[in-house]
């Protein structure tokens, strides 16, 4: 039976030097065919006496078994290495960009106004608009700011030619066309573009303001601050941001204050509030014995250049590409 | 405003450092611009008297100069032109620190020199380089000159508010400030005036509701040449005023110190007595600023006999000024009201501190007392003699008291007031009142305009109190859900979306160039600005292609070459009852379809990218685009974008001749749309979904180039028997094998039942009509 061993071992020194699958199938004949050696060995099996056939016979398939697993073994991986090569033909440099198109980005100022607008959302502000022609009345009138009121001369207006209309100075006129429509309690914000005769580095003849107004029954001054102040620490995400409330004058307001704030060192400016005027609720017919409550302006412009450190207003409104695509 | 702090300090001396002092005037709501020191830091400077004067050995320009600096004389070399024995001077010791530089002991030009005498410029005090600072006559030698020349004191610049005329002097700063922190004031000095002529000029006061009070006193031998003393000019210097003359830097002191606007005139200019009247039509004067004004009978005058003398409470004409000649003066004090005043001298073009302080009102009850404390100095300083005041009223303004009742300022402000506090700080105010328990009834001062109502007074305490002792209260309301609209395309779902497309969001000005108007939108009379900031702004835009094309514009000039831009914003026009303001989205594609990457062919963006941008941006409705003709977009790549039926706005290339007019090198794709014209979509709602087997089949058709896709899908879809469950082209062909008037059109068809797998005789009779039907209607000729 030493014929077998040899076989088996020649057989499996054979296989594993093989590293083609076709070659493989060919070697395979040359053990396991029909005419293959192991195949041969057997067909003498005949010669064997009967009694010693039983065990032979074992053997033999013992012997078949462990070729075919050494076959099953070396194609699975004659297949795993073609396979690798494969793969690692196909490697790809990750590193290069994706294709397509890409995506741009938002005015930063929109930015901060979905902010504002998502802030104040939280606690039940809804969202009002107005026009941007406006007239004398709803501007300046209906805000208490009767005609040749020196508080006229803070705003510096443009005037349309119809000697009649004027672009919004503030957003406040939206205030008043809210109040109009709707009964207190109300709570709003209303964004948009205003506009006033100024440019320099400093001022635009447009620019962004964010109204709120929030009127109901015990709404006090103490309410506005507390208010706008976790407002501001929301938007810049800074419990240490310090904000001031200091006495000013506005005309649809009582008492009225100018709102600063500081990160630590000195002191900006970036809006107006107070207490509804009692003669601006009276405009739109609103019991100021009953109700009560405040507004406030705010600059988008200016929160935009803080949150973000841009140092020129004059940049929003460029609309050049290299400012804007920073913010994408 | 801005004034001096030790002024101030002499009126109320609060013990603050000068930073806490402004703390007080901000939190008072004087807006503080600006603390500025009056001279930079520089140290070892005294007053020196020149002793001797030679000329230097080798240097024409220099002198040698022996200067007595109170302990000993030293030598110091020196260029200015006004040295003069005698001449009391700023001497800058040797290791004297000055701006920007330190004193030597040197040689200059062969001599020792143990110092330097400084003019102005040197010490940073002023820009005056020519020579030398005269020190007073009396300055005492060796005396350090920042004490002799005040100069440890800081400029102050507020900007009250509109409604606080009566903080636009000394007086009414130093009552804030007195109020602010409880600190007595000093009283001003006493003017006391003896009246040693009896001469009183006639008033006719013939505009009574403009000028409730009229005083004035006549000043008979002034010396008009005397010279103003030094501290009263640096008074009026660090309140940013040149001193004119004597008599007029009176009038402008004590303007600086009680508020009170003063007119000097020339009674050798004034005929007869004085008349306050509104002008006559046309009447003409020259004001001392030079200016010919036109008057009108809105504009009051202060007039003699024949002829208007000054525009009151305004400016004073240039004739009837005080000049060097003048012996003989008439002083006015007057209270014009705030309303006479308001907008007129804007109006006419010009402002003065005169008309700024009477149209914010002044104190009507101090009128004399303002005319008393000019004739005191006047008097002193010029000479003269004085007679009576003369003075001519008529009704003055109302001061009725207001309540304030303690619970509803409690109510208002959100904090707790106890009756005391109340009191005590409306004495702090210097206001007359009455408290009835828990009302107090507060009688105005004369000063206060803005005093009417309740809320007025709830202000006033809670400023003096301390606005940041209100405390801030925690974020409240209602709990409420507010509504989300789920149909509406919201601004924020269209941005979002443009931006996913890579459209850059821009904000432009809503006022545009004129000619914009005209080439894009044929708008030849748009709505204009009465008062634009520049010619360039003055229209007010009816579409956002100008803005987007100049923002392209400005884009392509730095270096971009892909630019994809888009604004939401208002465009405007006329209207039968005013004007329409339309919210619109506006859009712009120029450059690549693609940005330039690797592995992709290059190619420039077209009409159906950006319409397939646009299907995206309304994404769910039902959006159809046909041809429509535009000025500014080619009449044959332009259309109207309908959405559930209604016209909405437009897609296109912008039109070769705007495109070469405005130098843009290649095609730009740009969109419109009215957002108020966009309503809610319905809700999506769920439908029933076939779970058959679907069949592709392809048609190929040459037609007429007019065959619009969507005309053969819906000829199609109506010769369909319900089996066709999508229809799409996939390829357009023109050319080789097609007629060039044709085109080949291939569609994909995808057939379903809703109930079973359809067998190939249903699929062939479907295709067979769908085929029919494109042959009949637009005699299409099937292509294999």
């Amino acid at each position: 039976m030493d014929k077998l061993e040899e076989i088996i071992r020649e057989a499996l020194s054979l296989f594993a030097s093989i590293d083609d699958a076709v070659e493989l199938e060919q070697v395979k004949a040359r053990f396991l065919g029909k005419s293959g050696a192991l195949t041969d060995l057997q067909k003498g099996l005949g010669r064997v006496p009967a009694e010693e056939r039983p065990a032979m016979g074992v053997k033999f398939n013992a012997a078949k078994e462990q070729l075919e697993a050494a076959l099953t073994a070396r194609r699975d991986a004659i297949q795993r290495k073609k396979l690798e090569a494969q793969l690692a033909q196909e490697a790809l440099d990750v590193t290069l960009p994706g294709r397509g198109t890409g995506s741009a980005g938002l005015h930063p100022v929109t930015r901060t106004l979905e902010r504002i607008e998502d802030l104040f959302h939280s606690l039940g502000f809804e969202v009002a608009t107005g026009p941007e022609i406006e007239t004398d009345f709803y501007n300046f009138t209906a805000l208490n700011q009767p005609e040749n009121h020196p508080a006229r001369s803070m705003h510096d207006t443009f005037y349309l030619d119809d000697g009649k209309h004027l672009l919004r100075t503030h957003t406040s006129p939206i205030q008043i066309r809210y109040m109009e429509k709707h009964r207190p309690p109300l709570r709003i914000i209303a964004p948009g573009r205003v506009y006033r005769v100024d440019s320099d580095a400093t001022h635009s003849p447009m620019f962004h303001q964010v109204e709120g107004l929030w009127i109901d029954d015990s709404v006090t001054f103490a309410d506005l601050k507390g208010l706008i102040a976790e407002f501001l620490r929301r938007f810049f995400e800074r419990d240490d941001l310090k904000v001031r409330f200091r006495p000013s004058f506005f005309p649809f307001t009582e008492p009225s204050a100018e709102i600063d704030m500081s990160f630590g060192d000195g002191w900006l400016e970036i809006g107006g509030c107070g207490m509804v005027h009692p003669q601006v609720l009276k405009n739109v017919n609103i019991d100021s014995e009953a109700f009560q409550g405040f507004a406030f302006g705010l600059g988008p412009d200016r929160l935009t250049m803080l949150r973000y450190g841009v140092n020129d207003l004059r940049l929003f409104f460029e609309n050049d590409l290299r400012f804007l695509k920073q913010f994408n | 405003m801005k004034f001096s702090e030790n002024w101030l300090r002499t009126i109320v001396d609060p013990p603050l450092t000068s930073a806490a002092l402004a703390d007080v005037l901000m939190m008072c709501g004087l807006d503080v611009e600006a603390v500025e020191s009056a001279a930079p830091a520089f140290e070892r400077v005294i007053a020196g008297e020149i002793t001797g004067i030679s000329k230097h050995p080798s240097a024409d320009r220099l002198q040698v100069c022996q200067v007595n600096n109170g302990r000993e004389t030293v030598t110091v070399v020196c260029g200015a032109p006004n040295v003069a024995v005698g001449m009391r001077v700023a001497l800058a010791e040797v290791g004297a620190k000055l701006p920007g530089m330190e004193i030597k002991q040197a040689k200059v030009r062969g001599v020792e020199s143990s110092g330097m005498l400084c003019s102005a410029k040197e010490l940073g005090i002023a820009d005056d380089a020519a020579g030398l600072i005269a020190l007073p006559a009396d300055a005492p030698l060796g005396e350090n000159i920042r004490k002799i020349l005040e100069l440890d004191d800081q400029l102050i610049t507020i900007k009250p508010t509109p409604n606080r005329g009566d903080c636009l002097s000394m007086l009414g700063i130093a009552r804030e400030v007195a109020a602010m922190t409880g600190c007595a004031m000093r009283p001003l000095p006493a003017a006391a005036v003896a009246e040693k002529i009896n001469e009183r000029i006639e008033i006719a006061l013939e505009a009574g509701d403009a000028c409730p009070r009229y005083t004035a006193r006549i000043v008979r031998g002034v010396n008009a040449l005397a010279k103003s003393p030094r501290w009263l000019v640096e008074r009026l210097e660090r309140s940013g005023l040149r001193s004119i003359s004597a008599v007029v830097d009176v009038t402008n002191y004590v303007m600086l110190e009680l508020g009170q606007p003063l007119h000097a005139f020339d009674c050798a200019q004034v005929d007869g007595g004085i008349r306050v009247r509104m002008a006559n039509p046309g009447e003409r004067l020259k004001v001392l600023n030079g200016q010919e004004l036109t008057l009108d009978p809105s504009c009051l005058v202060i007039a003699d006999q024949k002829k208007a003398l000054a525009l009151a409470g305004i400016m004073g004409g240039a004739a009837s000024g005080v000049t060097d000649t003048t012996r003989d003066v008439l002083l006015e004090s007057a209270f014009f009201a705030p309303a006479a005043i308001a907008g007129k001298a804007r109006a006419l073009g010009f402002a003065s501190d005169s008309s700024y302080r009477f149209e914010r009102g002044v104190d009507f009850a101090a009128t004399v007392k303002a005319l008393d404390r000019a004739a005191q100095l006047i008097l002193e300083m010029c000479g003269g003699q004085t007679g009576p005041v003369a003075e001519a009223c008529t009704t003055l303004p109302l001061r009725s008291q207001v309540r304030l009742r303690r619970a509803r300022a409690e109510h208002v402000l959100g904090i707790a007031l106890s009756g005391p506090d109340i009191a005590e700080i409306f004495r702090r105010l210097g206001y007359v009142f009455e408290q009835r328990s828990d009302e107090f009834l507060v009688t105005p001062p004369a000063y206060r305009f803005d005093l009417a109502i309740e809320e007025d007074l709830i202000e006033e305490v809670a400023r003096v109190r301390g606005y940041d002792r209100i405390p801030e209260g925690k974020p409240r309301g209602p709990a409420v859900i507010l509504p989300a609209l789920e149909t509406r395309l919201s601004d924020r779902l269209l941005r979002a979306r443009l931006v996913t497309r890579d459209y850059q969001e821009i904000v432009s000005y809503s006022f545009v160039d004129k000619s914009w108007e005209a080439d894009f939108c044929g708008n030849e009379s748009p709505v204009m600005l009465a008062n634009p900031i520049a010619a360039h702004m003055s229209a007010m835009r009816s579409s956002l292609f100008g803005s987007l094309v100049d923002c392209l514009k400005l884009n392509l000039s730095r270096q971009q070459e892909r630019v994809r831009l888009f604004e939401i914003g208002c465009c405007y026009e006329r209207a039968a009852a005013g004007y329409t303001q339309r919210r619109m989205i506006g859009g712009l594609a120029y450059g690549g379809a693609v940005g330039e990457q690797w592995g992709a062919a290059k190619r420039r963006v077209d009409f159906y990218d950006v319409k397939s941008d646009l299907e995206a941006l309304l994404g769910g409705r039902n959006a159809r685009f046909e041809p429509v003709q535009r000025l500014s977009l080619h009449p044959g790549r332009a259309a109207g974008i309908h959405v559930d039926g209604r016209f909405c706005g437009v897609l296109g290339q912008l039109h070769p001749a705007l495109q070469q007019k405005y130098d843009i090198p290649y095609e730009t794709i740009c969109f419109e749309i009215n957002l108020d014209s966009l309503s809610n979509s319905s809700l999506l709602q769920f439908q029933e979904f076939s779970r058959q087997p679907v069949v592709r089949r392809d048609i190929a058709v040459e037609v007429a180039e007019a065959a619009s896709a969507e005309a053969m899908m819906a000829t199609m879809k109506k010769a369909a028997t319900g089996l066709v469950c999508d229809l799409a082209p996939f390829d357009v062909y023109r050319g080789k094998g097609i007629d060039s008037d044709k085109k080949s059109v291939a569609f994909r068809v995808l057939l379903q039942d809703t109930s079973k797998t359809l067998t190939d005789a249903e699929v062939e009779a479907e295709m067979g009509r769908l085929i029919h039907a494109l042959q009949e209607e637009f005699q299409a000729r099937l292509r294999k």
